[in-house]
């Protein structure tokens, strides 16, 4: 067992905060790369934060989010330069269109995508700082199972896994449930299911994993992982509109059927975290 | 060799190859054919000759750094593809220094000569045995199940072990070495960088517990197995759940062979 899943928790004692994952912290991740992670990211933040709700959405998938991209943002002053000394955190913290914060990575992370301690106890440093000021952090994490997505994943409380009903999509989340519960012990996995074709996809799949779940992945202490549906995003000709546009859903069609799915999303997960909506 | 051009856009002698040549002649392994009788397939030698002494470790005649650094990241990419693990081992030999100190740099090399014939002959084929440099060899094993690791890395130690290297007439010395490995499995994303220092990482616990022995990183187990793929897509091809219907409007029991058959 690696140390990546067990990050340290020495130096940031006199911090006074804790260095446990939060429970305002939602680790957002996904097999397979393409289905929508980011797009999910950035809008549910742009739902909760209409909610009234402090979000801020940090790009943990370091040096290869495109966060950037989907929200349009060019940052001067990137988590890079926090990492560097170049930089205080608070600068690098930017105002997305929606009304959240972002906290983009920068393109000089790609280095720290190699787990030295040091870039691991940096990283919880950085979270134990920012975790207080926020009702929820949501982490968007790279795709596939590298060591940096099961690190940043290991920092959160609750991790929600994005699939599409594809075949190759679900294998891939099937993997990283699986991955998710054989070293991180986790209990609970979030799922949702985005491009689903018709009412109640969602489900079916999540059933469907389940069982498979069931039979073959045990936690060590002999229980079964519970998945937990938390909903569909259907399939909208709306979402490529918005994308093309470098806009957020929410702001650019906020009545479509899949603004109106992760609206409904995120009062879903303001109840996961323990949020009242204000 | 297509054709034999009286006269060749490239004439031999307008090149400086006197330098390679030198190395060349110099590596008992490569013949050089005569430059007279076909300059191209001199200069084809010549050429094949330099790449291939560019990847290989001239001492033990391993495969060197450079070459090392192309397999491990290209079996990343057929670990990614094929769905097979690869293990990648990091060897050490054990207080080579003192051999060096004590014996002299020669025995050193006969030393480190016979390591790199042995390594050769514990593994199969298809594995890439490299000396990284010093007394740092390291192996990559395509295609190896979690189960035969432990049992390839062990044959590696115990024979190792059981060497009795001929340094001088009449002075024979033993030598064991520390082995630390990680798997690359399928699921699991990594760069060619992460992978060797998951190998350096075991390698440096085998050292600091004690020497000749192996650590290998039993991080990433996990894969998704056919039976379980089928059980995640068995239903795709009865057509059964509401999200597949919308791709095809096929009776399931049309022809046993509709447009969403069996996908794994």
């Amino acid at each position: 067992m690696s140390d990546v899943l067990n990050p340290p928790h020495s130096a940031e004692g006199n911090t006074g905060l804790p260095t446990q994952p939060s429970g305002k912290v939602i680790a957002v991740t996904s097999g397979k790369g393409g289905v929508g992670k980011t797009f999910v990211s950035a809008n549910l933040a742009a739902a909760m934060a209409k909610r009234g709700q402090r979000v801020l959405v940090l790009d943990a998938d370091l040096g290869l989010a495109n966060l950037d991209v989907v929200l349009n943002l060019y940052p001067k002053v990137t988590l890079h330069d926090v990492f560097t000394g170049k930089a205080k955190l608070e600068e690098a913290i930017i105002r997305a269109p929606g009304g959240f914060s972002v906290l983009l990575a920068g393109s000089g992370m790609v280095e720290y995508s190699r787990l030295t301690p040091e870039v691991r106890g940096d990283f919880l440093r950085i979270m134990n700082g920012l975790v207080p000021h926020y009702d929820v952090v949501i982490l968007d994490t790279g795709a596939g199972i590298s060591d940096v997505v099961l690190f940043a994943v290991s920092l959160a409380a609750e991790v929600m896994v994005v699939a599409t009903p594809e075949p190759t999509s679900l294998t891939d989340a099937y993997a990283t449930i699986k991955v998710l519960v054989g070293q991180q012990k986790r209990q609970t996995i979030r799922l949702v299911i985005n491009q689903t074709a018709r009412l109640g996809d969602g489900r079916a799949i999540t059933t469907q994993l389940q069982q498979v779940l069931d039979r073959f992945v045990t936690t060590d202490t002999g229980k079964h992982v519970k998945l937990v549906h938390m909903g569909d995003i259907p399939a909208d000709p709306a979402v490529r509109q918005a994308i093309m546009r470098r806009q957020l859903l929410l702001q650019a069609m906020p009545g479509s059927p899949a603004a109106l799915a992760i609206s409904q999303l995120a009062v879903k997960v303001e109840e996961t975290v323990g949020l009242k909506a204000e | 060799m297509e054709k034999q051009n009286p006269s060749p856009a490239v004439q031999l002698h307008h090149l400086r190859l006197e330098n390679a040549r030198a190395l060349l002649e110099h590596d008992t392994t490569v013949s050089l054919p005569s430059a007279v009788d076909s300059p191209e397939a001199y200069l084809q030698a010549v050429i094949d000759g330099l790449c291939e002494l560019s990847l290989r470790d001239p001492l033990t005649g391993l495969a060197n750094r450079r070459h090392f650094s192309g397999v491990l990241e290209r079996s990343i990419d057929v670990v990614a593809r094929s769905g097979e693990p690869a293990l990648l081992l990091m060897l050490d030999i054990d207080h080579f220094k003192k051999v060096n100190d004590t014996y002299g740099h020669q025995a050193g090399d006969q030393v480190l000569q016979v390591i790199a014939k042995t390594l050769t002959g514990c593994v199969r084929p298809m594995d890439t045995v490299a000396r990284l440099g010093g007394e740092e060899f390291s192996v990559m094993l395509p295609s190896c199940h979690t189960g035969y690791g432990k049992v390839v890395a062990e044959r590696i130690r115990a024979q190792i072990e059981n060497l009795s290297i001929q340094i001088a007439p009449g002075l024979s010395i033993k030598v064991t070495v520390s082995i630390g490995g990680a798997y690359a499995p399928e699921w699991v994303r990594s760069t060619g960088a992460l992978w060797s220092e998951r190998a350096d990482l075991q390698l440096y616990r085998a050292k600091k517990e004690g020497r000749n022995r192996i650590f290998l990183d039993q991080q990433q187990e996990i894969y998704v197995s056919a039976e379980e793929k089928n059980l995640l897509f068995g239903h795709l091809s009865l057509g059964d759940p509401a999200w597949i219907e919308s791709v095809s409007n096929e009776p399931p029991n049309n022809t046993g062979a509709g447009p969403m058959q069996r996908v794994f």
